[in-house]
C-alpha cells in the first residue's frame, strides 16, 4: 500500500483497513459482502486485535474470504466452519476466532455445527451473511430462502408445504443458553450499516471478555441471482426480507448486557 | 521378570499413549468398540490441563481436529468404522491442506450398522483413502497392545513430519484386550508459542498464513497434486514397516496384519510343528504397503495364503506385489468371527496340496 | 508352559474381573499374559465371558477354539464349554448353579458350590473368586498367594472393605481343589 504523509493542516478521517488485503474481490457488483468484509476489518482495526485473530472461510460466495482478511484464516468444508473454529480456539484460547459464513453454509448443511458451537457458549464469533439465496452455485433455493421466492430450484416459488419454512436462525441460536450475544443487523442502507458496525463491535467485544459464543446476522442482497439492480435489491430485501426476518438484538446474556451498559 | 509393565486394556493404552506422545487436543463422539478411548481421554485429558471435547458427530469431531491442527497443535479424534466413515470429507480436506493429524478406527463388523465384533473390514478404506480426490494416509495396523502403543506415538512424529493424517487401525479385539505393557516417557506438550511457522496463530510480525483445500484452475491444483504425490513417494520410501516371523526357509508364506497377523505366529509355530516350513510377513504400515519385500519373498516360495476378517481387501495388495510369481491363496472371516489356528492350518494344506498338483497357478 | 483358560457366566457374576485378577497375578509372576472378554449388548445378564491366556512364550492367538480349562458359572457357559476343554484339562464348575455333572473321563472337573459358600461368608458376588481359587490350585497356573497379592493391588477402592472377605474365600476355594473338588 502507498503510504502518504498527512498534512499538519488536516485530519486523518478515512483509511484503508489494517486487516483487509488489498486484493481486488471477486464478488459482484452490487453484492455486499464487500461492505461486510470491510466492517468486520474496521472493527478487528478499532480493537487492535488484527494479529491475534484467525478467522474461517465458508463454502460459498465468501469461499475465499481469506485473501480479503489481512489475518489468518483457514478454509472450512461445507458448513463446518463452527466444528474447525471449536477446535481452533480450543488449543488458541487467547487468539480471536470468527467464522464468516452464508445462508447455505450455516444454515442448512452446517445447522448441526452452529446450534452446538452456540450451545457449548464457545468463544467466538459468527458473522453469518443471509442473502436468501444460494449464490456460488448460480441461485438456488437456500434455506432462508422466502415462501414464494423464485429460485432455479424453486422455480415456481418456495413452496412451504413441501420445502418447509425459511430457517430464522438468530431467534433458534437465541434460545440456548449457551449463546452470549445473537442479534439480526442489514447492510441495506447507511444507517443499517453503521448498526451492523456496532453490532459486530459488540459480538467481538463479548468473544474477547469471554461471554460466550456470538452471532451477527446480516440480511443481505444478490443482485445477480435475484436477477435485480443492486439498488432495487436492496430495496426488495427491506421490503421482503425484513418483515419475515426482523431486525435487532434475540439474545443479550446478563454480561453483554452489562458490556453495553459500560460502554 | 515383566514388573515395569502395566495390564492395559487397548482402547485405554492408546489414548494413554497419544498423551504420552503430547497430544494436546482429543474430540470424538461414543462408538463401540473404542467408546474407552474417549472415556480415558475424557478423565486424562482435563488432568493433564489439555483439551477434551465430546462433539455432537463424527462429522464434527474431525473438523474440529481439522480446526486445532490449522493452529498446530498435536490433535488427534477416534472412533469406529461407521463413524470413521462419516470422517471421510474432513480427512481430504486435511490431507490437501497438507496439516498434521492422527485418526484412529478401532474396526467393528460391516458394512452398514453391522455389529461391534471385531473386523478388519475398513482395510480399503485406510489404504486406499475413502475419501474424495488423490491422497493417502499413512495407515498403521497394531496386533498387541503394546504396539499399539508404539505405533500411537510414531503415528503423531510421522503426522509432524510429513504434514499428513496418519491412521491407526487395529480391529475390535485389539481395543477390547488386555495385555502387559509399557508406556512410553510423558512428552511435554509443544507450548502454544513454540507451533509451526505455518500454522495460524495470528499474523503478527509476517504476512498472513492461509490455509486451504481450495485451488482454482486447473493447472494450480494439478501442482498441488504432484507436490503431494511426491510426498507420497517419499513417505512410500522411507516408511514401510512390517515384522517377519520364520522367512528364511519358508516354503510357504502367510501374510496377515492385526489380530490376524498374531494368530497366524501360532499358525506358524504350528505348521512347523506338523513338518511344514510356514513363514509369516506382518504388514505393520498397511500404506505403505511392504511391496517390496512380498516381492522378494514370492520369489522364493511355493506360495502365499493371505489371512483377513473381511472378503479379500489385503489380498489384492498382495497380488499386486507378487505379480504372479508364485500362488496367492485368500482366507478370510467376516462378520466378527475370528479365524483361529486350526481353520486356517487346513488351508495351508490346501494351498500346499494346490501347488503340488498343479490345480494353484497364480491368481 | 502355556495354559488358556475361558472365565463363562452372566454379566454381573464378575466373570471379567475374574479373568483381570489372573491376568494381574501371571503378569506380576513374569508370564506372558493376554485377556481378551466377550460379550452381548446387555450391561447385566447377558452372558459375559473372557479368555485369559498365560503363556511362558510371546503370545500369538489370543482367542482358543479348545481351552485347557474354564470355569463355569452358569448352566450355558457348562453346556457352551464343557465339550470344548483339552483332555488333561480342568473344568471348575459353580455347582451351585449348574446342576449337571460333566461325563468326561479325560479332564479334572472340580464341583464348586462357590454361590452358596459365597452368601455363607455374606456376599453371593464372591462366587468368581472362589473358583478362580480353585482354578489356581487345581492348575498350578500361578500360585494362591500371587492371585491375593494381584487381589490386594488392584481391588477397586470402593471393593476394598471386603479384601479380607475375598481372601477367605479364595482359600475355600483353593481347599475345595486340594480335596478333590467333589462338592
Amino acid at each position: 500500500m502507498t503510504t502518504i504523509e498527512i498534512p499538519a493542516d488536516m485530519e486523518l478521517v478515512y483509511e484503508y483497513p489494517k486487516s483487509l488485503t488489498e486484493a481486488y474481490m471477486h464478488y459482484c457488483p452490487g453484492c455486499t459482502h464487500g461492505v461486510i468484509h470491510r466492517l468486520v476489518a474496521e472493527v478487528l482495526d478499532e480493537l487492535d486485535v488484527r494479529e491475534k485473530t484467525i478467522g474461517i472461510a465458508p463454502v460459498g460466495c465468501s469461499v475465499l474470504a481469506y485473501y480479503y482478511f489481512d489475518v489468518d484464516m483457514a478454509e472450512a468444508a461445507h458448513g463446518r466452519a463452527p466444528a474447525m473454529a471449536t477446535g481452533l480456539k480450543r488449543v488458541s484460547p487467547d487468539k480471536v476466532v470468527f467464522t464468516y459464513q452464508g445462508d447455505g453454509d450455516l444454515a442448512s448443511i452446517g445447522i448441526a455445527e452452529i446450534i452446538y458451537a452456540a450451545n457449548r457458549g464457545e468463544m467466538f464469533t459468527t458473522i453469518f451473511v443471509n442473502n436468501a439465496i444460494y449464490g456460488m452455485t448460480g441461485g438456488q433455493m437456500a434455506p432462508t430462502t422466502l415462501p414464494g421466492q423464485k429460485t432455479t430450484s424453486s422455480p415456481t416459488g418456495r413452496d412451504v408445504e413441501t420445502a418447509g419454512w425459511p430457517m430464522k436462525v438468530a431467534e433458534l441460536l437465541a434460545v440456548l443458553p449457551g449463546s452470549a450475544y445473537i442479534t439480526r443487523q442489514a447492510v441495506l442502507d447507511v444507517p443499517g450499516i453503521r448498526r451492523t458496525k456496532k453490532a459486530l463491535k459488540l459480538a467481538f467485544q463479548a468473544q474477547l471478555e469471554g461471554l460466550g459464543f456470538s452471532m451477527v446476522e446480516i440480511l443481505s442482497t444478490c443482485s445477480t441471482n435475484w436477477h435485480m439492480g443492486p439498488a432495487e435489491a436492496l430495496e426488495w430485501a427491506k421490503e421482503h426480507m425484513v418483515p419475515y426476518y426482523p431486525l435487532g438484538d434475540t439474545k443479550v446474556s446478563d454480561g453483554v448486557r452489562a458490556l453495553m451498559e459500560s460502554k | 521378570m515383566i514388573m515395569t509393565k502395566e495390564l492395559w486394556e487397548g482402547n485405554a493404552a492408546i489414548a494413554e499413549a497419544a498423551i504420552c506422545a503430547g497430544v494436546e487436543a482429543f474430540f470424538g463422539y461414543p462408538i463401540t468398540p473404542q467408546t474407552e478411548v474417549l472415556e480415558h481421554f475424557s478423565k486424562r485429558l482435563p488432568e493433564e490441563g489439555r483439551v477434551f471435547l465430546q462433539a455432537e458427530s463424527e462429522v464434527a469431531s474431525i473438523n474440529m481436529v481439522y480446526g486445532a491442527a490449522c493452529a498446530g497443535a498435536r490433535v488427534m479424534t477416534s472412533s469406529s468404522s461407521p463413524g470413521v466413515s462419516l470422517m471421510q470429507e474432513g480427512i481430504s480436506y486435511i490431507a490437501c491442506s497438507e496439516v498434521p493429524a492422527v485418526v484412529t478406527n478401532i474396526m467393528r463388523g460391516g458394512p452398514g450398522l453391522g455389529n461391534v465384533q471385531p473386523a478388519q473390514g475398513d482395510y480399503f478404506q485406510a489404504v486406499k483413502s475413502a475419501g474424495h480426490g488423490d491422497y493417502h494416509m499413512i495407515a498403521l495396523a497394531a496386533s498387541s497392545v503394546q504396539e499399539a502403543i508404539d505405533l500411537m506415538v510414531l503415528a503423531f512424529d510421522l503426522a509432524d513430519k510429513y504434514r499428513t493424517v496418519v491412521i491407526f487401525i487395529a480391529d475390535g479385539a485389539i481395543g477390547q484386550m488386555m495385555e502387559p505393557a509399557e508406556m512410553p516417557p510423558l512428552r511435554p506438550v509443544r507450548p502454544p508459542e513454540e507451533r509451526v511457522a505455518w500454522a495460524l496463530t495470528g499474523a503478527k510480525g509476517r504476512e498472513h498464513n492461509i490455509i486451504t483445500s481450495l485451488y482454482l484452475g486447473a493447472e494450480n491444483l494439478e501442482q498441488v497434486n504432484l507436490r503431494l504425490q511426491a510426498k507420497l513417494k517419499k513417505i512410500a520410501a522411507n516408511e514401510v514397516r512390517w515384522q517377519e516371523y520364520s522367512t528364511e526357509d519358508a516354503d510357504f508364506l502367510l501374510v496377515a496384519f492385526g489380530t490376524v497377523g498374531r494368530i497366524c505366529q501360532t499358525v506358524v509355530r504350528e505348521a512347523r510343528a506338523q513338518g511344514m516350513k510356514v513363514g509369516l510377513v506382518r504388514p505393520i504400515t498397511l500404506w505403505p504397503f511392504p511391496s517390496a519385500r512380498i516381492a522378494e519373498l514370492a520369489g522364493r516360495v511355493k506360495g502365499i495364503l493371505t489371512v483377513e476378517m473381511n472378503a479379500g481387501q489385503m489380498v489384492e495388495d498382495v497380488r499386486l506385489a507378487v505379480e504372479g510369481a508364485c500362488p496367492v491363496r485368500f482366507y478370510g472371516r467376516m462378520g466378527g468371527v475370528i479365524p483361529l489356528p486350526d481353520d486356517i492350518l487346513p488351508e495351508l494344506d490346501k494351498l500346499d496340496a494346490g501347488v503340488a498338483s498343479g490345480r494353484e497357478v497364480q491368481s | 508352559m502355556q495354559e488358556e483358560i475361558i472365565i463363562s457366566g452372566f454379566g454381573g457374576q464378575g466373570t471379567l474381573f475374574a479373568g483381570q485378577l489372573l491376568a494381574y497375578a501371571a503378569m506380576d509372576s513374569g508370564h506372558h499374559v493376554t485377556w481378551i472378554p466377550s460379550y452381548g449388548p446387555e450391561m447385566r445378564g447377558g452372558k459375559a465371558r473372557c479368555t485369559v491366556i498365560v503363556s511362558d512364550e510371546e503370545i500369538g492367538a489370543p482367542l482358543v477354539r479348545r481351552p485347557s480349562a474354564a470355569i463355569v458359572l452358569n448352566i450355558p457357559s457348562m453346556e457352551a464349554f464343557e465339550p470344548t476343554i483339552k483332555p488333561g484339562g480342568t473344568l471348575v464348575v459353580n455347582s451351585s448353579l449348574v446342576p449337571q455333572r460333566s461325563e468326561r473321563d479325560d479332564i479334572r472337573v472340580i464341583y464348586a458350590p462357590a454361590t452358596d459358600i459365597a452368601e455363607e461368608l455374606g456376599n453371593a458376588r464372591m462366587a468368581n473368586v472362589i473358583c478362580l481359587a480353585a482354578l489356581v490350585e487345581a492348575t498350578g497356573v500361578v500360585t494362591l498367594d500371587e492371585v491375593k497379592q494381584a487381589l490386594e493391588d488392584h481391588l477397586p477402592a470402593r471393593h476394598r472393605k471386603l479384601l479380607g472377605l475375598n481372601k477367605e474365600a479364595m482359600d475355600k476355594g483353593a481347599a475345595l481343589a486340594k480335596a478333590g473338588g467333589g462338592g
